[in-house]
Parts: structure tokens; C-alpha cells; sequence
């Protein structure tokens, strides 16, 4: 329970679900959000790097093979899909895979573990999964929607990628609507990529909170299931995320 | 649902980590995949070679040891022939030694039949001239007779 000892089963509610905001208005940053995401990037991806620099192509050990595993499974699902040649798609996909995988994993560590041990420390608000975070979900499908938007006019050039947004799906005759076509289509992606994740997240999270409601010795009845459940979800999503992440960045490879 | 700031912030993260990725953690790796992917490959070939090798090896054997035998049959047969031609050479030069052995023999025996005659005519005739001079002890003189009798004895 928080430290403030907020009694009412809403309160508690309510409380873990806010942030821990510094600032206001536009340049409020959510601290947990920013500290969560980038510690668990970090030891990922540093973890990553020690992997990568000590690889050896002889016969793989522990966490090399590992390691191999994710990389083979993103190269495959990368391979299958996405047919230009480009550098940074692989990688991509690899740093969202996982990094989401772990930020979603945050879900799995008991809902007071993390508030508790910083509200003892004066941090009254914390949200320990940073995936129920819509700032942390649109900062990913934007950059992708971004890198889509640069890869577009990159590889097809100004006039092809006017020509394709004027004339696909319904020829050149019907170019209004074929605009406005586009802009819904292009405008969805970015927009269910990101609160698919934060929808899941946050569905997934609000009720281990409140399985923490119910009394401590039955807890585990709903609770045990729900997160063995979850390890689903967090791996599915994480997989999803990655997966459209490598199709949008294909359709913008590759002309109608 | 408070869109701000935080945003801006995980997009840095983020484009961080996908820099960091693509620049220190997914060359490598791939690398190193691709490379041991290489070794099996080559390894495989490599094996898939000891084995043709080995079959040529075993193929050249059989023909050398195919070659060893008939070259040995070629010598027991050359050996065979060579042997049995020694014998008939024996056989041969024992038959002609047995035959000179047996004419000399008979030349010998012949001699000897010559010189016991020769010796039983010198005797005959020696006892003959001996009879003849018990017979006619005074009439014969042996000087002026010797070559009478001699004579006699060779036609004895």
C-alpha cells in the first residue's frame, strides 16, 4: 500500500495508476516513465552489447545462444516480410522487441513492489510499467511513423510517393479521395500501433491491481493464472509492436 | 490520458537504442552467426570430400591389391614351370651321365676282356713254347726259334 495510506479501494486504484509528474502543462515529464524504460534499456541492451562484442562463431555458450535465439527469430520474421535493403529495419525491430518485452515484463513484478520500496524512499507516485505509459507507446509508433514517412519519399522519391497517395487505391481520376483514403489509412497506423500496446498494458496492468484488492490469501488464486496468462500477452505484444513495425516499414519500401 | 514532454524524451531513448543496436549489437552478432553458419557449411563440404577422397582411396587400393595378385599368380606359375623345366634338365642330364657312366663301363669291360685275352694267348702261347720244349727239349733252340713262336703266339 502507498504511503500516503490511501484507504478507499478508488484511491489505491487511482494512485497507481499516476504517474510521478515533474513539471506542467506540455513540459511535464513522467519521471518513472523515463527512469523505468531507460534502466531497462540500458541493462538490456548493455547486456546486448557484452553478448555481441565476447560472440564467437564457434559453438555458442549460455546466454549467447540465447541471445541467437531472439536474434534469429527477428532476422526470420524481418527476412520473411520486408524484401528492400535497408540496415536499419533489422536492428529496429530487435530493439523493439525487446526493449517492449522487458518494459511489458515490468507488469509481472507484484503491482507494490516497486511503489512500496520508493515510497519508503519519498517517491509517492510510481508506475512501474512504463508500456501503460501512452507517452512512452506514441513516442515509438511516431519515430516508426517517422522512419515511414522518410523511407516513403527516400526510395519511391517526391513524385512517386505524390503519385502513389493521388492514385492509389482508386486511379488518378478519383485523386481527393484517394488523399483522404491515405491520410486515414496512414493516420490508423501510428495511432493502433500505440494504444494497441498502451490498451493491452493498461487492461493487463488494472487488473493485477485489482487482484491486489482482494484479501492476501486469495490472491494468488486469480493472481497466479493472470500472470502466467500475461507472460502471453507481454511476449504477443512485444511481437505485434515488431511485426507491424517491419510490414509498415515494407509498404513504404515497396510501390502500390 | 496526458499526452507531454515524456514523449519527446522516449523518442530520444528510443532512437538511441536503435542507434546503439544497429551500430554496437546487431552487426556482431549476425556476423557471427553468419560465419559459423559458413564453418558448417564448409565443414559439411569438407566431409562430404574426406568421404569422395576415402572412396577413391579405397578403389585405388583394391586395384593395386587386385595387381598385387595377379602378379603373384604370374610368379607361382612362372615358379611352377620354371621347376618342372628343372626337373626335365635333371632328368635329362642324369639320363645322359647314366648312359656315358654305362659306356664306359662297357669300354672298360671291353679292355679288359682284350687285355685278359691278350694275357690268355701270351700264356696259352707260353705254355704251348713251354710243351713243345718239354716235347722237343733239345731240337728247339728258344733264341732261333723266338720269333717262330712269337708269331704263333699272336695268332693264338
Amino acid at each position: 500500500m502507498a504511503v500516503e495510506a490511501p484507504q478507499s479501494a478508488s484511491q489505491y486504484i487511482l494512485h497507481h495508476l499516476t504517474n510521478n509528474a515533474q513539471g506542467s502543462g506540455f513540459w511535464t515529464v513522467h519521471i518513472d516513465t523515463l527512469a523505468v524504460s531507460g534502466l531497462v534499456g540500458a541493462l538490456a541492451f548493455g547486456l546486448l552489447y557484452l553478448v555481441a562484442r565476447g560472440a564467437t562463431s564457434g559453438v555458442p555458450a549460455g546466454l549467447q545462444n540465447f541471445v541467437e535465439m531472439v536474434v534469429e527469430l527477428v532476422d526470420t520474421s524481418v527476412k520473411g516480410v520486408f524484401h528492400g535493403h535497408n540496415p536499419l529495419v533489422a536492428p529496429l525491430a530487435l530493439t523493439i522487441f525487446v526493449w517492449v518485452f522487458l518494459m511489458n515484463a515490468m507488469d509481472l513484478l507484484p503491482v507494490d513492489l516497486l511503489p512500496k520500496l520508493l515510497g519508503d524512499q519519498g517517491v509517492h507516485y510510481f508506475k512501474s510499467v512504463p508500456t501503460t505509459d501512452p507517452n512512452l507507446t506514441f513516442a515509438m509508433s511516431l519515430s516508426v511513423f517517422g522512419l515511414m514517412i522518410y523511407y516513403s519519399f527516400k526510395v519511391k522519391g517526391t513524385r512517386g510517393y505524390v503519385h502513389e497517395v493521388m492514385s492509389a487505391p482508386f486511379g488518378p481520376k478519383l485523386a481527393p479521395v484517394n488523399v483522404v483514403f491515405r491520410i486515414i489509412e496512414d493516420a490508423a497506423k501510428p495511432l493502433s500501433l500505440a494504444l494497441r500496446l498502451f490498451g493491452n498494458m493498461y487492461a493487463g496492468e488494472m487488473v493485477f491491481i485489482l487482484i491486489a484488492l482482494l484479501p492476501y490469501p486469495v490472491q494468488w488464486l486469480l493472481g497466479a493464472p493472470w500472470a502466467i496468462f500475461h507472460i502471453l500477452i507481454i511476449t504477443l505484444q512485444a511481437y505485434i509492436f515488431m511485426m507491424l513495425t517491419i510490414v509498415y516499414l515494407s509498404m513504404a519500401h515497396e510501390s502500390h | 490520458m496526458d499526452i507531454n514532454a515524456t514523449l519527446l524524451g522516449q523518442a530520444i531513448t528510443f532512437a538511441i537504442l536503435v542507434w546503439f543496436t544497429m551500430r554496437f549489437v546487431w552487426p556482431p552478432l549476425t556476423r557471427a552467426m553468419a560465419e559459423r553458419a559458413k564453418k558448417i557449411a564448409d565443414g559439411l563440404a569438407a566431409a562430404e570430400k574426406g568421404r569422395h577422397d576415402l572412396e577413391l582411396a579405397e578403389n585405388r587400393v583394391k586395384a593395386v591389391l587386385r595387381e598385387g595378385h595377379q602378379k603373384a599368380q604370374e610368379a607361382v606359375a612362372y615358379a611352377q614351370k620354371r621347376a618342372d623345366e628343372m626337373v626335365e634338365e635333371a632328368k635329362a642330364s642324369a639320363r645322359v651321365e647314366a648312359e656315358r657312366l654305362i659306356a664306359s663301363a662297357h669300354d672298360q669291360i671291353a679292355q679288359e676282356i682284350q687285355q685278359a685275352r691278350e694275357a690268355l694267348q701270351r700264356e696259352v702261347g707260353r705254355l704251348a713254347l713251354a710243351g713243345a720244349e718239354q716235347v722237343l727239349l733239345r731240337e728247339v733252340d728258344a733264341v732261333a726259334h723266338k720269333a717262330f713262336l712269337d708269331k704263333l703266339a699272336a695268332r693264338l
